[in-house]
């Protein structure tokens, strides 16, 4: 059996809350994040989500959920959220809101998809385009409580402009040496790029050496195809499936 | 987790706000067994189509329907008959 760092899987009543925007930052050109203030917010594991609704005047509602980009540590929730131009939540949140608003959320939300740093063993994460927001609170997480084993993210994007969190993650892989970064960029390439320029596969997984970790723990989140081609190639390639756990995205990513 | 398309489902990760409210608990922390090809699998990672007024869940393995939900102004319906059967862990670290 494997440790879960899900803490609670007794039943517990989500309630909608009042979120305050404090501050919103470009991440890319199609993705910001908003920093929120939410009180009495109950405390979250990294990779959990919340559910988002807004009301529109006509009393006509719209729900989505968005993965938390914040680490436990963090005293303000981060959402990172990629602007879908013909959605119904997202280009509000992107491009409307304003520090001081208000907005309703529910969560944490998810028990399933979630690392603490008291899980042993090396830390694998598997991004494509905005996946890779519960994958960073994973990786923040770490950074701030501490962690002996390794952690390895091959993250899929379309272009270097469009790598999210990229001087962070740039960051975090300098500070520890025990962090390991791979990108692959699957549309367009900057000028002598050495690095990856197709989408994850099993070829890649193999030659970055995840079959040769022992024990690891395996996140994978991004658009449906590229969880569904990751998550079978590493059971492929001799990963325990009951150590790889999937979140799918929509709908766009490192495609 | 964002808005999803027609083309590309989602999962159960993100139908487990809305289930909270029929379940009352964390649903992605089941385990759910496909009456049609009888996998048996988090149910975190069923497909999930749809959106807030109704979801169809499918199993991964066979495409199968395991779960419709429908939420209306009276309350929810649920349709189960392609789930043969859940299992809920009473301790963190059993499933």
């Amino acid at each position: 059996m494997i440790d879960d760092p899900a803490q609670d899987a007794a039943p517990r009543r989500l309630i909608w809350r009042r979120a305050e925007l404090l501050g919103i930052k470009d991440e890319t050109p199609r993705v910001r994040t908003l920093t929120l203030a939410v009180p009495d917010w109950p405390g979250h594991l990294s990779g959990q989500h919340v559910d988002v609704r807004l009301t529109a005047e006509d009393g006509y509602q719209a729900q989505r959920s968005y993965s938390i980009g914040s680490p436990p540590e963090a005293r303000e929730i981060e959402l990172t959220v990629e602007t879908i131009s013909d959605g119904e939540v997202s280009p509000y949140l992107t491009g409307e809101l304003r520090p001081g608003d208000i907005f309703e959320l529910r969560g944490p939300i998810g028990g399933y998809f979630v690392w603490s740093n008291s899980l042993v063993g090396p830390l694998v994460l598997i991004a494509g385009g905005s996946g890779i927001v519960p994958l960073m609170a994973m990786l923040r997480h770490r950074a701030i409580a501490g962690h002996s084993c390794g952690a390895l993210l091959v993250y899929s994007s379309r272009s270097w402009d469009d790598v999210i969190y990229r001087a962070e993650l740039e960051r975090l892989a300098a500070e520890d040496p025990s962090v390991r970064l791979i990108h692959t960029l699957t549309r367009a390439q900057p000028a002598g790029w050495q690095g990856y320029r197709r989408r994850i596969d099993k070829t890649m997984l193999a030659e970055i050496g995840i079959p040769e970790l022992a024990a690891p723990h395996v996140f994978i989140c991004g658009p449906t195809p590229l969880v569904e081609t990751a998550a079978q190639a590493l059971v492929e390639l001799g990963i325990d499936a009951g150590r790889i756990k999937t979140e799918r995205f929509g709908p766009s990513g490192g495609s | 987790m964002m808005e999803q398309n027609e083309a590309q489902p989602l999962d159960g990760n993100a139908a487990a706000g809305v289930l909270s409210e029929v379940f009352w608990r964390d649903m992605t922390l089941a385990t759910g067994r496909c009456a049609g090809c009888g996998r048996e699998g988090p149910f975190a990672e069923a497909r999930l189509y749809g959106g807030l007024m109704g979801y169809v869940m499918r199993c991964p393995g066979c495409d199968g329907v395991l779960m419709r939900v429908a939420k209306t102004p009276h309350g929810f319906w649920l349709e189960m008959q392609g789930l043969r059967s859940l299992t809920f862990a009473t301790a963190p670290g059993s499933i």
